[in-house]
């Protein structure tokens, strides 16, 4: 069973929920898609063995054959590309690495090289997996492609996603069985809940809610799953006891066997919902 | 001279734009017949690259210098490239902006300012 876990909301508890997860069930992926800012390991401590970096490819003029014509400034979607005095000025952070400046040249003056963005790195079996964007590249969609390539085929794997709700969380949810959309009772976490329960509904995925930080005021999120029939899978406590845990790199669920307990009761609570 | 200005409108009477790629009209003015057309950006709404984009439509358009307020780097390349002599304007008509330019009164840039400032 594949399990993505999203909030909308950053800093609501994805990391928390995600490594919690795996950290309570066993044979386990976890994978985190949160490349920009991977913190997933700082918990759950992976001995890297295999570095792998990330390759895109981007345009390249041949400059004999090159006339200036434009047309492939013309061609991109993207505006990597300028054509000056006969010159094609290349901006490769601005690529999207689609091609459509080779085909549209009409002297095959333009070839595609290969340009790293970033890295994935992973333990010996493969049982821990992270993105690394290198710093100041735009475009992270080519390594999350990358890590969900290399998800177990069988098993469960729990994908840590980035937040927000834009094409890097779609590339990372796509395929999965079953979504937890973790939130906060704050206005913000309700805002960008919404958001994201959008997005999962129009994508088809089955979800349900984790509430983080559950406090007193936690009603505006039950309301808000009551009015729309959402399950709430679980709650975890607003306290400070976890809050300290947290800071130290130490997960809730290894402070707290009954909390563990509670994320392996939720699991399978998920798999009877994805069999339906 | 073929010159052009970052526009907030479509007349010559509107105030100019200080960001580059991210302005609503470009005026493109010939400083010897004081002959002026005005052209939508396209790039304005551009999800990125819309510098690169803007100084391509004024290489396109044969400009030989652009008053505006900031340029990016990207754009900068580009208009550097074309040899597109940037210079800084004020925060008045595009009229007044092009007499000032007649006059030499205005300051050349050769700073640029970080990516997506005239996001804001």
């Amino acid at each position: 069973m594949k399990i993505a876990v999203l909030s909308g909301k950053g800093g609501t508890g994805k990391t928390t929920v995600s490594a919690s997860l795996k950290a309570s069930i066993e044979n386990c992926q976890y994978i985190d898609c949160d490349v920009e800012e991977p913190n997933g390991g700082i918990f759950l401590k992976p001995e890297i063995t295999n570095v792998q970096p990330v390759m895109v490819k981007v345009p390249e003029i041949i400059k004999d054959k090159c006339t200036g014509c434009g047309e492939c400034a013309k061609a991109c979607q993207f505006n990597s590309m300028a054509v000056v005095k006969g010159n094609v000025l290349i901006f490769p952070e601005l690529c999207h690495h689609c091609g459509a400046c080779v085909l549209a040249c009409p002297e095959d003056a333009i070839i595609e090289v290969e340009r790293e963005i970033g890295l994935v790195e992973t333990n010996s079996d493969q049982s821990f997996m992270h993105g690394k964007l290198n710093v100041g590249e735009p475009i992270s969609i080519p390594i999350i492609a990358m890590l969900k390539d290399m998800m177990k085929k069988d098993g469960n794997v729990v994908i840590d996603c980035p937040p927000g709700s834009s094409c890097t969380v779609v590339e990372s949810v796509e395929d999965c069985d079953f979504c937890i959309l973790v939130t906060e009772p704050t206005p913000f976490g309700l805002h960008d809940l919404n958001i994201a329960v959008e997005l999962v509904k129009k994508l088809g995925l089955k979800f349900g809610i984790v509430l983080n930080k559950a406090s007193e005021n936690s009603k505006i999120i039950n309301e808000y799953c009551e009015e729309r029939n959402i399950d709430i899978l679980m709650e975890i406590p607003f306290s400070r006891k976890i809050a300290q845990a947290y800071s130290k790199g130490i997960l809730p669920v290894e402070a707290d066997e009954d909390l563990k307990k509670e994320f392996g009761q939720m699991l399978k609570n998920i798999e009877g919902k994805v069999l339906v | 001279m073929k010159i052009c200005i970052s526009s907030t409108g479509n007349s010559m009477d509107s105030t100019m734009d200080p960001r580059f790629g991210r302005c609503e009209f470009f005026a493109i003015v010939d400083t010897d017949t004081n002959e002026s057309k005005l052209i939508d950006n396209a790039a304005a709404k551009a999800g990125g690259g819309a510098g690169i984009a803007a100084g391509q439509l004024l290489v396109d358009n044969d400009v030989e210098a652009i008053i505006t307020g900031n340029v990016g780097p990207n754009a900068n390349d580009v208009l550097r490239a074309a040899k597109i002599k940037i210079v800084r304007g004020k925060k008045v008509s595009l009229k007044d902006n092009v007499e000032m330019f007649k006059k030499d009164e205005l300051e050349v840039i050769d700073t640029t300012v970080p990516s997506h400032s005239g996001m804001k």
